[in-house]
């Protein structure tokens, strides 16, 4: 037999809803976990962001003496400064885009062929990730030596690219791999050949991985410095490298903090571009989630 | 005229048979079921027909035209995939008009077959939606025009309901079938439900383990199955293990007049027993009862335990636990390299010869 239980009196819901709202439990845990990751992320970028516009700031005080653009329209009229933000561009161009050319295809060989020693070359690509990977770079400029590229624009770019395998082959293969067949299938069936069907199916499906990727492999690129110093000295001076040379030569750690800033500005709105118009799941399916 | 042959089609994979050799010939304007459970083989046959599998032996002719080894785009069929397998990224009219683009058609006929298209599978004004703003029925209404807009041959339809409500399949199923005979094109639809297939097709071919078991259409298949399997598959069946001897079978406690010796399986459809007073060796004890709606089903079990069911009529109540008695209609014996025998009550005659008598 069942119960009938009356039913409440109008509006009483509402407040018995209230009322568990407000005895939900606070997450004390979460609480001090995003304390803790506002703390070591946030605090050094807002206190470097902070002493980019500090003329004067001395201790104890909390906040600048006094603040100014001084220090920006100082290392913005630097020549080698515009320079070596154009060099940068080109070199992490480049690289990005020959790794798209050689990674993508060799991504999507992984992702849908079955051909002898696959798994295996498939580790050999992401191999490179594993050894110390200044060691990989000494390795490497000995052979550049010999080959004149030293202290070239190429060299460079050559050493970036073996930085990008990880990201340019793992994405992808995932991002290929996450195409439903049987949408392709769906294409052939109304009529498309192979070429059409990865044109016009599996390319613009596995696009916004793709881009996340490519967006990584840019930044990445962007703030490589150890390859770059090694192969790229004296002649190839990228914009992380004028930093570095800011921070550790100058007295007045205001430079370093306005390269930092001027750095870090436009890649943090890329990023946040494209996690809107890609969506945050790109990301995610892209390193297997 | 489209017609589609299979001659003496097999498919292995690897060590494992798919699908035994066999021939099937499905004629212009039918629509065919291919009806079995999970591994049968049915969906790996609608793709060896559809291109997307190459047969390991024989052959499949569309029209008289040789097309075991085309590809699946140059093949005159469109299949409606079981996930819809619509392209998210483009719209409704840019996945119904995909096909059209690729055979070059003037932009202008393009969007008159489309618009007729939508309009014939009931989305009028949904060609700017993108397939993720419809629901699962509208999707797969979708998938349906894209494959039809080409105007194909030979229809594929490959589980299309199954990831939909019970309401909502049974509604569009009916209107595939409307569509299909309005059009009069020849269709090959695969479901492992058996009520799907009884209710739409001319044809049913009843696949198990990469056999096929019996052809025929859906009401003769319900009454005069071929094998024990196909008798158990299609509707509902108290299947029981028995003994032919001294011209009757004994199965569970339950002795009934057979032909022939030796081990046999019997087999009684709910809707051939009736209620009866309780009577000798044909009692059973009622487990539960379960309600329909329109009938009762009678859950009982036999004198060694053997369940056996029982429908009926909605006025009759019986209690769990209460013996009664029972009176058998007709069955079917099923003996091993033998062709079925069936029989009725009230002649005990084979039911064969009773019908065509």
């Amino acid at each position: 037999m069942t119960d009938l239980a009356t039913l409440p009196p109008s509006g009483a819901l509402q407040a018995q809803q209230k009322r568990v709202r407000r005895r939900a439990p606070v997450d004390w845990t979460g609480f001090a976990f995003l304390i803790g990751l506002a703390v070591v992320i946030l605090l050094p970028l807002v206190v470097t962001a902070v002493w980019a516009f500090a003329e004067v700031w001395r201790f104890p005080a909390i906040l600048p003496q006094r603040v100014g653009l001084g220090y920006w329209q100082e290392t913005l009229s630097r020549q080698d400064v515009w320079q070596a933000l154009w060099l940068s561009l080109r070199i992490t161009t480049t690289v990005t885009v020959i790794s798209a050319v050689i990674c993508f295809p060799a991504a999507y060989a992984f992702a849908r062929l079955d051909f002898p020693g696959r798994n295996m070359l498939f580790l050999a690509f992401l191999s490179v990730q594993a050894f110390p990977k200044f060691g990989l770079i000494i390795a490497t400029a000995t052979i550049f030596l010999t080959l004149n590229l030293i202290g070239t624009f190429w060299g460079v770019v050559l050493i970036q690219l073996v930085g990008t395998l990880l990201y340019m082959i793992w994405i992808p293969v995932s991002a290929f791999q996450g195409v439903d067949r049987r949408l392709e299938e769906a294409a052939r069936d109304v009529g498309a050949g192979p070429m059409r069907v990865f044109w016009s199916i599996t390319l613009p499906q596995a696009l916004p991985t793709l881009a996340a990727a490519i967006l990584i492999t840019f930044v990445n690129t962007f703030y490589e410095t150890d390859a770059a110093w090694l192969i790229g000295l004296p002649n190839v001076r990228t914009m992380p490298m004028v930093m570095i040379a800011f921070i550790n030569n100058a007295l007045e750690v205001q430079y370093g903090a306005v390269l930092f800033v001027f750095l870090w500005v436009p890649s943090f709105l890329l990023m946040l571009a494209a996690r809107r118009v890609m969506g945050a799941d790109a990301f995610a399916k892209g390193l297997g989630g | 005229m489209a017609q589609v042959r299979l001659s003496g089609i097999a498919k292995a994979f690897g060590k494992v048979t798919a699908l035994d050799a066999m021939d099937l010939v499905i004629e212009d304007g039918e629509l065919v079921c291919l009806l079995g459970p999970s591994g049968s083989g049915k969906s790996t046959l609608l793709r060896l027909i559809g291109g997307f599998e190459t047969p390991s032996e024989g052959t499949i002719a569309i029209d008289g035209v040789d097309v075991t080894r085309l590809p699946p785009e140059r093949r005159p069929t469109a299949m409606v995939f079981q996930s819809h397998a619509l392209w998210s990224h483009m719209t409704v009219h840019g996945n119904i008009a995909f096909g059209l683009k690729l055979r070059r058609l003037p932009r202008a006929e393009i969007r008159e077959r489309v618009e007729r298209v939508l309009d014939l599978v009931g989305l009028s004004g949904y060609g700017a939606r993108l397939p993720s703003q419809l629901s699962g029925g509208q999707q797969q209404r979708v998938a349906l025009a894209r494959s039809l807009v080409i105007e194909p041959k030979i229809l594929l339809l490959d589980e299309p309901f199954a990831s939909l409500d019970q309401h909502l399949r049974e509604r569009l199923r009916d209107e595939v079938r409307d569509i299909q005979q309005r059009l009069g094109i020849t269709a090959v639809f695969v479901t492992h439900g058996q009520d799907e297939a009884l209710a739409i097709s001319d044809r049913i071919v009843v696949l198990a383990d990469g056999r096929m078991q019996q052809v025929g259409r859906p009401g003769e298949i319900y009454a005069e199955p071929k094998t024990a399997f196909v008798a158990g598959f299609i509707g509902a069946m108290n299947m029981l293990d028995g003994t032919l001897a001294d011209g009757e079978i004994a199965a569970g406690g339950l002795k009934l007049p057979a032909e022939g010796s030796g081990p046999a399986r019997l087999a009684i459809r709910p809707e051939d027993i009736a209620l009866s007073e309780p009577e000798e060796g044909r009692m059973v004890t009622v487990r539960r009862m379960i309600d329909f709606g329109s009938h009762v089903v009678v859950d009982s079990t036999l004198a060694d335990g053997t369940h056996l069911r029982v429908q009926t009529d909605k006025a009759v109540r019986v209690e769990a636990g209460e013996r009664v008695g029972i009176r058998v209609e007709r069955w079917t014996v099923f003996a091993e390299g033998e062709e079925p025998r069936r029989y009725r009550s009230d002649t005990v005659r084979s039911f064969r010869d009773v019908r065509y008598a």
